[in-house]
């Protein structure tokens, strides 16, 4: 028992890195119904900006957790973001009515040529990011198993259920949320009314890349290492996330990856942890096939 | 013609401002290991990345100036930057002088291409040109096969050309293979490398554990990655296109994971070692001969030589693509070739005409993947070494970027894309880890400017009506 709450627990931290970065998949599928494939990139990007960030904190002398957090949380987003603008800008608008696999084939262009720029200039060697929060206390005790929640794992949860608030009032409630559903319905018909198309799928890239950079620096803090291929792997789960809990829907990113970080965490925990990732496809392959539309997703209908 | 400056140093200054916030933390603060328990410590590269700025200010200056009309000014200014990447000028590192000459060069081809694509519209409008571009499309495969055959037996020959010339082949061999089910049926596979590997575990166990040579595996290894297409094929096809590359991506990366983890059956991570290469008429291509057996030297009554090896290792391969590319020729004007390519044009009406969608694309799945079961066991005998590094996705990557590359569809255009991505990379092996940033930079660029590929061959095989005479995409 004791051992599958610690399981748990550290599967919803999991997840919920999970769950932001398939929120910009999400997105960009919704809006103009593409895979964005440099995605698990703009993360690592994120993650990397965030190691800059906190040491600059820590040669600047800001000694206190909060402050420093805070700073390389916006610093990330922000910068992230920019990077996020410029693979829409590169790979995507230029082939908005190129036929179907172009983009597709532009964005793994973009994720070779990222992930290849960021081993150029940083290097290749795994980066150690120190340790920025620790302790944490214990939950409580039985079979001689103490169940250990660490401030890191309450941080990260806090900060991922804070921006995925934030963001559903985004989407629900703001002109931009009401115009990024209306692209998303038909693009046509809003630009006729006076969207700004363009803009709109611009400005969901950038916030899908700072979603995905808050990801990149939670996992770079809870995991204290990262290199340059980390946005590979963590792009795939993620993405796995988005089909699983329904592609184009918000609540289905977040549950997806909720569940992808417990099937990873327990498969782990309870099998072996060589298998891990292959669970994970395996569950991808499996729900393509038999639940294409995924959890919460809406049935596609295709028009000829 | 009104040049409007503010505006176009506006614009520059932005695109300037953009790179700037892109670089600023990720190429200004470089973390560097310093060993001892601080971890990391920042080595400032401010130089650079100011240097790429202004590089880039001045480039995106130069393409506001072409669009406006001014052309031979921005010749003129692109030629200025190759001077300087080319000069001694001290730039802060080696890269960054690439990185200024090649942005000139971008800017003269910018500013010459107006010019260029109009002379050469004329030049192939002239009969002369008509004539030789007919010959050129006709006689041009002949041309390169001639080529090909001969090319043993020229002083060129060297190690380091064979070498190259057999890595080559074995991606023209693969773009072919791959061909047929991204060019031909239109299903994006990013999993490809699944049945390669597939093929080179089938040569390298079956070889080094029960002793079978390679003409025995070849057709067992093809047989094995298409019974995996086959098995792996049949739940995904009916998903749509970039569904089905998730899918087949997830596909590659598991059979990677268990070749990686499943120890016993394929030592792992250590991967499989002196796997014996390909006999001639069962002499071996060694100096001293193996027990029981013969050398090729001895055999044929010639003095030993290295390069014999590589040699015979070229004419293999090239026979292997020769027949991927004969089959695939055939293929296309069968039945099932013709509905491959209906169905890549529009799965609807197919389905409504009668063609059973999930059937023929799994022959197109279990066809494409049997080539590369030839294409891996000849890469298991050729490397006589193989782990599941060589086996990542960024296998699957390349070889569909010269499927794309080449004109999805098109025979002749792989073969110019493999030449270019894989010849030109190795042939500058001293770029070391630039070429992959270039490879998947260049990935864009085509896709942008010629997002059909080099050769655009996606006129389907046959045609109810001529051409031009409506319909089609």
């Amino acid at each position: 028992m004791a051992y599958f709450s610690q399981q748990l627990i550290n599967a919803i931290t999991l997840g919920a890195i999970y769950g932001l970065i398939a929120i910009g998949y999400t997105m960009v599928y919704g809006i103009i119904g593409m895979i964005n494939f440099a995605h698990g990139e703009v993360f690592m990007i994120g993650a990397f900006i965030s190691l800059i960030g906190f040491m600059i904190c820590s040669f600047l002398g800001i000694g206190s957790a909060p402050v420093a957090i805070l700073l390389v949380l916006l610093m990330a987003m922000a910068f992230s973001a920019v990077y996020g603008w410029a693979v829409e800008r590169a790979a995507y608008r230029p082939l908005r009515g190129s036929f179907r696999l172009a983009p597709l084939i532009s964005a793994i262009g973009v994720s070779i040529a990222l992930q290849n720029y960021v081993q150029l200039v940083q290097g290749a060697r795994p980066k150690p990011g120190g340790q920025i929060v620790s302790g944490g206390f214990n939950l409580f005790s039985a079979d001689g198993f103490d169940v250990r929640v660490s401030w890191l794992q309450i941080i990260i949860v806090v900060v991922t259920v804070v921006l995925m608030a934030g963001f559903t009032w985004l989407i629900a409630r703001t002109s931009l949320g009401r115009q990024q559903r209306a692209c998303e319905q038909d693009m046509k018909m809003a630009a006729l009314l006076g969207v700004n198309v363009d803009r709109t799928i611009s400005l969901t890239f950038v916030l899908g890349a700072a979603l995905a950079a808050v990801a990149g620096m939670l996992f770079l803090m809870y995991y204290g290492v990262i290199d340059f291929y980390i946005g590979f792997l963590a792009g795939i789960k993620a993405f796995t996330a988005a089909v699983l809990g329904g592609i184009g829907s918000l609540p289905g990113a977040m549950l997806g990856g909720l569940m992808i970080g417990l099937i990873e965490v327990f498969w782990a925990g309870y099998f072996s942890s060589e298998y891990k990732d292959v669970a994970v496809f395996a569950i991808l392959v499996l729900v393509l096939i038999f639940r294409p539309t995924g959890l919460l997703g809406k049935p596609e209908i295709e028009k000829v | 013609m009104g040049v409007r400056f503010p505006s176009m140093l506006k614009d520059a200054a932005l695109t300037a401002f953009v790179a700037a916030a892109l670089g600023i933390f990720i190429v200004g603060f470089r973390t560097v290991d310093v060993g001892s328990r601080t971890g990391l410590s920042f080595d400032y590269q401010f130089a650079d990345l100011a240097v790429a700025i202004v590089t880039i200010f001045v480039g995106r200056l130069g393409l506001s100036l072409t669009a406006a009309g001014l052309r031979w000014p921005v010749v003129a200014l692109g030629v200025a930057m190759i001077g300087v990447g080319a000069s001694q000028l001290k730039l802060p590192s080696g890269f960054l002088h690439w990185f200024v000459a090649l942005g000139g060069v971008m800017l003269v081809i910018r500013g010459i291409w107006p010019w260029a694509r109009g002379t050469m519209t004329a030049a192939a409008g002239t009969p002369t040109g008509l004539a030789l571009g007919q010959a050129g499309t006709k006689w041009f495969g002949w041309l390169l096969l001639v080529a090909a055959v001969l090319l043993p037996f020229t002083p060129a020959a060297d190690q380091k050309t064979m070498d190259l010339a057999v890595l080559i082949l074995t991606y023209v061999m693969l773009g072919w293979g791959l061909n047929i089910v991204v060019g031909l049926a239109g299903l994006l596979d990013l999993g490809y490398v699944a049945f390669y590997a597939v093929g080179a575990y089938s040569y390298a166990l079956l070889s080094t554990q029960h002793g079978l040579g390679f003409w025995t595996v070849l057709p067992l290894a093809g047989m094995m990655a298409a019974l995996f297409g086959i098995v792996l094929g049949f739940p995904v096809l009916r998903l749509r296109g970039d569904y089905l590359a998730i899918v087949t991506l997830g596909f590659g990366e598991i059979i990677r994971l268990v070749l990686l983890n499943w120890v016993d059956f394929t030592n792992g991570p250590a991967g499989i070692g002196s796997i014996p290469g390909p006999t001639l008429f069962g002499a071996v291509f060694s100096e001293t001969p193996p027990a029981g057996k013969q050398t090729v030297s001895e055999m044929l009554g010639i003095t030993f030589d290295g390069n014999h090896r590589l040699i015979f290792l070229y004419y293999i391969i090239l026979m292997l693509a020769l027949i991927t590319n004969l089959f695939t020729q055939r293929m296309r004007r069968l039945p099932v070739g013709r509905a491959w390519e209906a169905l890549r044009e529009d799965e609807t009406a197919c389905r409504a005409l009668g063609i059973n969608p999930t059937n023929t694309k799994l022959t197109a799945f279990a066809i494409g993947a049997m080539f590369a079961g030839f294409a891996g066991s000849f890469f298991a005998a050729k490397q006589r070494f193989i782990s599941p590094e060589s086996f990542a996705f960024i296998e699957s990557a390349i070889i569909l970027a010269i499927v794309v590359l080449g004109g999805m569809g098109s025979q002749i255009g792989v073969v110019l894309a493999a030449v270019l991505l894989i010849g030109l990379p190795e042939w500058f092996r001293d770029l070391g880890n630039y070429r992959m940033l270039a490879f998947g930079l260049a990935m864009v660029l085509i896709m942008v400017f010629r997002p059909r590929g080099l050769i655009a061959d996606r006129q389907p095989s046959v045609r109810l009506h001529p051409a031009g005479s409506g319909g089609g995409p």
